[in-house]
């Protein structure tokens, strides 16, 4: 059983509020979305749990044990990061070797057949990568370390169409045949929507929300019409956002919906979560 | 067999459509067997939960069931049954849509009898 407890954390940078009392739980064989916009401190958490980092307040347990300096802990979690820390010299093999020595369950063979899917050679040094093979071979070490947490920072940063593809099928084939905690802090959250099961979103240094995607497509709503009737019908509701075009206005609800009420002229759409996202996080 | 995600529908339950229309076409036989949730969850991108979710409700209308280690098959007398329920469903989904698009144009009960008999006649 692999359980990660994330306790009230909040980290300041000097007089900067990065995250402010976040508290979560990630539950054993998940795949979880972490979105947010750009600044909103996705990274910084993702830092916090590998203790890159150090929290001001709070604390992150991994099976109850707190991660700072805590190599048992933190060898249960890879970290899949934007920033390449590896040797530039080095080449793709000497890579998962080297890797090979810090996770021991790294698995070689799997990581040399995922490198002749995506075409990544063996004998190629890390610096001479492009943007995207980049992506590919951080990814690629990730899916093969066989730990019971891989955090993924943007992994499909400079893919191309058939590329993302291919990834997102590994992920889940990876994932289906051993199962594992995985977060996925992304933008594109239309490609990501339908593979993640819980989402968390994080505004400004703040936890907004922490649910399973169904949950929140089934409680979003858009409801359009004329101004004053869609004015009407959504006073005193959870409003997270209206677009107006003319005298018609699109308002995004969050909440039950009785389908009995809705008044005549008013229609309902149901809204993705990119919609939703982007009006849950707007301002 | 497709999903469509722009569909105000929850995936699960396209999937579960998706596959029952696969089972009428006969592309999957009775007592053959149906993809697995891997193979469904990878080969459209979706959660594997949502997958076995989808599959669930076929488990639980007795149109497919799991054979130990070797995964789903198609019930005997499946397809019967989904016909069966899809006549059911018909009205419901689109007997009742269709009389309320017409009330909204004001279009008579016997203009709609009229537009039946000429969409038989196709």
């Amino acid at each position: 059983m692999s359980q990660m407890e994330i306790k009230n954390i909040t980290k300041k940078f000097a007089d900067v509020t990065a995250l402010e009392n976040i508290s979560l739980k990630l539950e054993e064989n998940k795949i979880y979305g972490l979105l947010g916009r750009n600044g909103a401190g996705k990274t910084t958490l993702l830092n916090l749990i590998t203790n890159r980092i150090f929290p001001t307040e709070g604390e992150i347990l991994v099976n109850g044990e707190n991660v700072i300096e805590n190599d048992n802990a933190l060898s249960k979690i890879y970290f899949m990061a934007e920033n390449n820390y590896y040797p530039e010299n080095m080449t793709v093999k000497k890579a998962f070797n080297w890797t090979k020595e810090f996770y021991t369950d790294f698995d070689s063979e799997y990581a040399a057949e995922l490198c002749e899917k995506f075409s990544l050679k063996l004998n190629q040094k890390i610096k001479t990568l492009s943007t995207g093979y980049t992506s590919i071979f951080k990814m690629i070490l990730a899916l093969s370390c066989n730990v019971p947490f891989v955090l993924l920072d943007e992994p499909v940063l400079g893919l191309d169409a058939n590329h993302r593809d291919l990834f997102y099928k590994e992920l889940l084939k990876n994932y289906s045949e051993k199962p594992k905690t995985i977060i996925i802090s992304t933008h594109l959250i239309e490609e990501a929507a339908d593979i993640i099961e819980d989402v968390i979103i994080i505004k400004s240094g703040k936890l907004i929300l922490n649910e399973s995607v169904e949950s929140v497509l089934s409680q979003g709503y858009a409801i359009t019409g004329s101004i004053s009737a869609v004015d009407g019908f959504t006073a005193g509701k959870n409003i997270l956002g209206a677009d107006t075009i003319g005298g018609i206005k699109c308002a995004y609800v969050l909440g039950h919906l009785d389908k009995a009420g809705i008044p005549d002229g008013l229609e309902v759409t149901k809204p993705d979560l990119q919609k939703l996202f982007i009006h849950m996080t707007n301002r | 067999m497709k999903l469509d995600f722009n569909n105000d529908k929850p995936i699960y339950l396209q999937l579960s459509e998706e596959l029952e229309d696969a089972i009428i076409a006969g592309a999957y036989q009775e007592e053959t067997q149906i993809p697995s949730t891997t193979e469904i969850s990878v080969n459209y991108k979706i959660n594997p939960a949502t997958a076995l979710k989808g599959i669930n409700i076929l488990v639980d209308n007795g149109i497919v069931y799991k054979k130990r280690g070797l995964g789903m098959f198609v019930a005997n007398g499946a397809k019967e049954k989904i016909l069966e329920q899809r006549k059911v469903d018909f009205f419901e989904s689109y007997i009742k849509s269709l009389v309320t698009e017409a009330k909204k144009l004001s279009i008579s009960k016997e203009d709609i009898l009229k537009m039946l008999e000429r969409g038989f006649e196709i």
